[in-house]
């Protein structure tokens, strides 16, 4: 679905992915955790095909990440949620439902989904954080995009909210649906099928987070992969 | 159709932005009046300036409108995602020329009706041709705002843009000097501004103003083409 092969990113003449290679498997939900600043985004923008690139190659469904192809199958949600302000939530889905050829009932049914009906006649610059990026959200699952690529989606949610919101990931990857999502919340590390941990911009671990916390011994996700990072210091000492 | 949706989208953003339609429609009105006020005593002064002013007002303030426009769409990250998405660099280009060209028929509407039906304008040309004209200028306006905004990485920088790029070609384009009467080398520079064009397109008739009006048309699609050259869709 993702094949990433030794991906070299320079962002401001300081090199941030060092060589990363990494794949995701279609169907599945993949988390792409990691402290901050550590190239979370950087390589999000790469698969979406929005950032310039040293060297390396990113492919998704086996075309070069960003070609124009992709531009339907691919739905992007941005980390600081990208919609427009002085539009309501309702306008904001339709203009993306008109950008994929779809119309109001689809637009309407992602504000359902991200529990924003009853919020859908309102500004997003009226919303609290955590509505914003709900519909920064609900604007990216319109297209039923076959991958979905969610920078940082749950953040600013409650933990009601949060459980719904990874459940709707499953539901949609259960569906054939790929979704990368990226969190430095360990506590979500748990609820992906695979981990892609990440550290000043190498991946350190690539796995389930059931082969995570066997390899590191301990149960906690927290824990294994701190264990991963001084294992690795200790690796390059 | 993705241009037509963005054209809505830009317009609708607009009209939840009460004060800014508010602005845009009145604000050239009342300029005109002051100028009205101001040229009392000499109303062909005043029939020469306010016409070349319909011509200035909906550029500067399309060109103002529209790079700000341009540079939020930049600045929320609603543009590196607009290019994920199936819409292509034209139709946002265009989605936007429209949108704002549309609000320059309201605007020029409005200071034309207000010029001519209460503060007697008089001029050669019709008021249906000379609000055609400050509809192709505000294009003009448009466009170049569009391109502007490409060199932009901040409001502050945007608005620098109106010295820049907008105050040569209102000094040059033979509002304060008539362009006969300044040197060569000005006269050149002139010669190679659009506004030099779209001014002249309003003090002239017949085959003159069409010849001038495609340059401005003209230049308008140039600075769209590079617009859409200079929007990229990789960034660093
Ligand atoms: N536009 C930019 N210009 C220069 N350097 C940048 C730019 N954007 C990010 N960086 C740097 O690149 C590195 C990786 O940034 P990135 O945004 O990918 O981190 P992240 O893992 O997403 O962090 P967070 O969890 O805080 O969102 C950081 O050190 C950051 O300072
Ligand atoms: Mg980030």
């Amino acid at each position: 679905m993702i094949e990433v092969r030794d991906l070299v990113v320079e962002r401001g003449r300081r090199r941030v992915l060092h060589g990363i290679s990494c794949v995701v498997p279609a169907g599945s939900v993949t988390g792409l955790l990691g402290p901050s600043g550590s190239g979370k985004t950087t390589l999000i923008r790469a698969v979406v095909g929005v950032q310039i690139v040293r060297s390396g190659s990113v492919t998704v469904l086996g075309k070069p990440a960003g070609s124009a192809a992709l531009r339907r199958s691919v739905g992007y949600v941005t980390q600081a949620p990208s919609v427009y302000a002085d539009l309501s939530v309702r306008e904001n889905a339709r203009y993306f439902a008109a950008l994929y050829g779809l119309g109001a009932t689809e637009a309407d049914q992602a504000v359902a989904d991200v529990g924003l009906k009853d919020a859908a006649g309102q500004l997003v610059g009226n919303l609290s954080g955590g509505q914003r990026s709900r519909a920064s959200l609900a604007c990216a699952m319109i297209g039923k995009p076959q991958l979905l690529v969610l920078d940082e989606p749950t953040v600013g949610q409650d933990p009601v909210l949060r459980a719904e919101l990874w459940g709707r990931f499953h539901a949609l990857a259960a569906a054939g649906t790929t979704l990368l999502v990226s969190s430095h919340v360990m506590d979500e590390a748990g609820r992906c099928d695979r981990l892609l941990l990440i550290r000043d911009g190498l991946i350190i671990g690539d796995d389930t987070p059931a082969a995570i916390r066997a390899d590191a011994g301990t149960d906690d996700l927290e824990e294994a992969f701190l264990r991963l990072i001084r294992s690795q210091q200790g690796a390059a000492a | 159709m993705i241009a037509l949706a963005t054209t809505g989208r830009i317009l609708r953003q607009l009209r939840h932005d009460r004060r800014t339609v508010a602005l845009l429609l009145v604000v050239p009105a009342l300029l005109l009046t002051l100028l009205y006020f101001m040229y009392e005593d000499t109303p062909h002064t005043f029939d020469r300036i306010a016409l070349i002013m319909l011509g200035i007002f909906p550029f500067t303030i399309m060109f103002l409108v529209t790079s700000i426009a341009m540079l939020r769409e930049r600045t929320s990250g609603t543009l590196e995602r607009l290019l994920t998405t199936p819409l292509r660099k034209t139709d946002l280009l265009f989605g936007y020329g429209l949108a704002f060209s549309l609000a320059a028929v309201v605007q020029g509407a409005v200071a034309t009706g207000v010029a001519y039906g209460l503060l007697g304008l008089d001029t050669s040309a019709s008021a249906g041709l000379i609000l055609l004209i400050a509809v192709v200028d505000a294009v003009l306006g448009v466009a170049i705002g569009l391109l502007c905004s490409a060199f932009a990485r901040t409001e502050f920088q945007a608005v620098q843009f109106l010295p820049v790029v907008v105050v040569p070609q209102i000094l040059l384009c033979g509002l304060f000097v008539p362009r006969s009467q300044m040197a060569g080398w000005l006269q050149a520079i002139s010669d190679v501004l659009p506004l030099t064009y779209a001014v002249d397109a309003l003090g002239s008739a017949g085959a003159t103003m069409w010849r001038d009006v495609t340059i401005v048309a003209g230049a308008a699609v140039v600075a769209l083409i590079l617009a859409a050259a200079t929007l990229r869709r990789r960034t660093p």
